[in-house]
């Protein structure tokens, strides 16, 4: 089935499946229970994780296959939203035409930038991507404020033209993005008990615009063109001896990606139609790096949960305050509640850059693999230690590579 | 003439700055090979030491002024430093107005320490990795330090001024001979630029003329004769370490006065030194100093009025722009070694 190996495919077939049931995967807790905060299945934090999932499974064929660590890559993402909120300024608001657009320009943004930097390679090509990205912030930011919108970012308003939809269609509102009439910020509720479940179109959208972006990904990395870049990731130097230009291959990879990066932003500005040059700074480019190493470089479904474990970081850990710490360590004896709720303080809140930039090292440091490492080891150990028995999770664990 | 000697004393200030970091990151890259994505944060750092001790010489204790009297006609309670009982009224306010020089004596010992501490701690075990490996893992440092500083000392710039002898500006063209009012400066930048050219000549002066130095250069030309000579080149290269954390520490410093420390200042300027040593040809500290420089003086003539009007935007681009055509028409920068990260 779609030109597979089984492995793959039931890798596949489980991502979507763990895909589709997100909503009622991440909204284990009932609603209004204490521990109801750490429900991710709200609209807004799903559509994030797969958005980013993109942009990670993207960032992962450049750098997981052939080394190259770009720094800028953000930029690409940037690209792809202010086309896509030019397309829904100009032409309509049907997302297709948007993500087209948007797939294309950061194609071609791609293509010029990536055949001057990869005139150089190591740290060199890592400070070119991140030079040229900079320069694009910094240029998104003032001086072409006309198309980008300057430090307010790219808006809709109610007399954008908007040639397809015809002047009467927002009849004093501005429209929201939609997919031939499905309106991207529908959702639906289902109430079971006291779990209250979202189905929301514009995560399913883009969960399966994920599925499609992680099944080709999939064949790249299984295909003779995924061999070559692996090639050069492992010896560039033999690989010209043989008689074979690596640049094509590594250019083609850079363009892939940072298509990849522009469906993403293109993805992002189609759930909330703005877009702005702060996402092209450079530590947006830092944060799909870290992702992608967290999960795990050069492994299929790593990039996925690097994204997904981040995002939810980001927006869970973040919202713990002193007054939850206190109530979970309310069994201990006073002194020492009061003790431990001052050690955890600085890692939750407004703190957790603290809590990702320690895991991080650690990852580099012991698991340079990332997660799907990790879970490689864990299950090895397992299988060790009763060599009869199933394995806890071997989907979880399965090695991608 | 007048505008242009401006332009180039404005690029001063930023370009001793640059040249001060990429001073730092080349020492590290020439002797350990590595590099340090952290050492924006340990100019960071530097600027945060200014800030402590500033803070600490004004710990106060509260006394009743029985002679004055508050709007209700109470006695006023008057917060008193404790450097006023100490050393008197006028020697404490003159040390509590001179914190930022003064820092530099207590950021020096930090700095080695925090430098050493990290070299040994975490960049020893990634001699043998590669490059993006130790980019990853000093990024991830970068940013620990950084929220270790925000968590501490909250995300709003602290204001830490200069001394006052040094605050207001001086006429400098008529000191040369231009018509006054042309060329208006801050003391305090010149202070910044005659410091960093201090430090620069005593970093080289340190590795021309002593034993330790010339060691040191050896070690950076060929590290494993040096070793079999029977050194221990690798004890050195620590302290060479914490040396570069002290220059990214005093420069940071320094340049409190000059842009009130917040955490993130360290990361706005280390995208822009490691453009500096790669401009300047990774490994060579001279090339370091002088790409410094010299980045920082067109940065400000591309701010020109004149210069925006006929290219729009270039100020914000300049540096990246000579960047490229660099890195693509030399790569191994303007002063690089032959054969030295040139690929």
């Amino acid at each position: 089935m779609f030109g597979l190996e089984k492995k793959d495919r039931s890798l596949l077939i489980l991502v979507a499946l763990l895909t589709i049931f997100a909503p009622f995967i991440l909204n284990p807790f009932p609603e209004g229970s204490a521990m109801a905060q750490f429900n991710a299945g709200y609209p807004d934090l799903m559509q994030r994780f797969v958005i980013f999932g993109i942009f990670a499974i993207g960032f992962n064929i450049l750098f997981g296959l052939t080394g190259y660590l770009s720094f800028g890559h953000a930029a690409f993402l940037g690209v792809g939203s202010y086309a896509a909120v030019w397309m829904f300024k100009l032409l309509s608001m049907n997302v297709v035409p948007a993500i087209v657009l948007a797939v294309v320009m950061s194609g071609l943004f791609a293509l010029l930038i990536g055949y001057i930097s990869l005139r150089r390679s190591g740290i060199y090509f890592s400070i070119l991507t991140l030079a040229f990205a900079q320069m694009m912030f910094a240029l998104a930011y003032s001086v072409l404020t006309p198309i980008t919108g300057g430090e307010t970012g790219l808006q809709l308003a109610l007399d954008d033209p908007r040639i397809l939809d015809g002047a009467g269609a927002s009849a004093g509102n501005i429209p929201v993005p939609s997919l031939f009439g499905l309106e991207m910020r529908d959702s639906a509720d289902l109430v079971l008990g006291s779990w209250v479940f979202t189905f929301n179109i514009g995560y399913y959208f883009c969960a399966v615009i994920m599925l499609l972006a992680f099944y080709l990904s999939i064949r790249i990395f299984r295909s003779p063109f995924g061999m070559m870049l692996r090639a050069i990731k492992s010896n560039q130097q033999r690989l010209n001896y043989t008689g074979l230009n690596p640049k094509p291959y590594t250019l083609a990879a850079f363009v892939i990606s940072g298509m990849y990066a522009g469906l993403a932003g293109a993805l992002m500005a189609s759930m909330d139609p703005l877009a702005g040059a702060e996402r092209m700074f450079w530590t947006a480019s830092g944060e799909v790096v870290l992702m992608t190493i967290l999960g795990g470089a050069g492994t299929l479904i790593g990039p996925v949960l690097g994204a997904g474990m981040i995002k939810y970081m980001e927006n869970i850990i973040s919202k713990i305050n002193s007054d939850i710490l206190h109530g979970w360590f309310a069994f201990l004896p006073d002194g020492l509640e009061d003790f431990v709720v001052t050690i955890i303080y600085p890692f939750i809140g407004k703190g957790w850059h603290l809590t990702l930039g320690l895991i991080f090292m650690a990852v580099v440091i012991f698991l340079p693999g990332g997660l799907v490492e990790g879970g490689q080891r864990l299950a090895a150990l397992f299988r060790r230690k009763k060599t009869s028995t199933d394995d806890g999770s071997p989907a979880k664990t399965e090695p991608a590579e | 003439m007048d505008a242009i000697l401006l332009q180039v004393l404005n690029g001063l200030d930023k370009g001793s700055a640059y040249a001060l970091i990429a001073l730092g990151l080349t020492l590290i890259f020439g002797t350990l090979g590595v590099v340090n994505f952290a050492h924006g944060a340990l100019f960071m750092i530097g600027a945060f030491c200014a800030v402590t001790l500033s803070r600490l010489l004004t710990l106060s204790h509260e006394v009743i002024d029985e002679t004055r009297t508050d709007f209700l006609g109470n006695p006023l309670k008057v917060d008193v430093p404790y450097l006023y009982d100490i050393f008197g009224e006028t020697a404490g306010a003159a040390i509590i107005d001179w914190a930022v020089p003064l820092s530099i004596l207590f950021a020096i010992p930090v700095m080695i320490l925090i430098g050493v501490v990290m070299e040994r701690g975490l960049i020893k075990h990634f001699y043998k990795r590669p490059h993006a490996d130790q980019i990853l893992v000093t990024f991830g440092l970068a940013i620990v330090l950084q929220e270790i500083i925000k968590y501490y000392y909250g995300a709003n710039p602290i204001p830490t001024p200069a001394p006052a002898a040094f605050t207001g500006s001086f006429d400098f063209g008529a000191l040369i001979g231009f018509e006054p009012n042309t060329i208006i400066y801050p003391y305090w930048r010149l202070v910044y630029f005659a410091f960093a050219a201090l430090i620069i000549g005593a970093v080289f002066a340190f590795l021309q003329f002593t034993t330790f130095g010339m060691v040191v250069r050896a070690g950076m030309a060929d590290r494993e004769t040096v070793g079999l000579l029977g050194i221990n080149i690798d004890k050195r290269f620590t302290i060479m370490f914490g040396l570069a954390a002290a220059v990214a520490g005093l420069a940071g410093v320094m340049y409190t006065p000059i842009n009130s420390p917040n955490y993130h200042m360290g990361m706005d300027f280390l995208v822009l030194s490691f453009v500096v040593v790669v401009v300047g040809g990774m490994g060579s500290l001279p090339g370091a100093v002088l790409a410094g420089f010299l980045l920082g003086i067109l940065e400000s003539f591309a701010s020109m009025r004149e210069v925006i009007d006929l290219i729009p935007g270039i100020n914000q681009v300049i540096i990246y722009l000579v960047a490229i055509i660099i890195l693509l028409t030399r790569p191994r920068g303007l002063m690089g070694r032959k054969g030295v990260m040139e690929d």
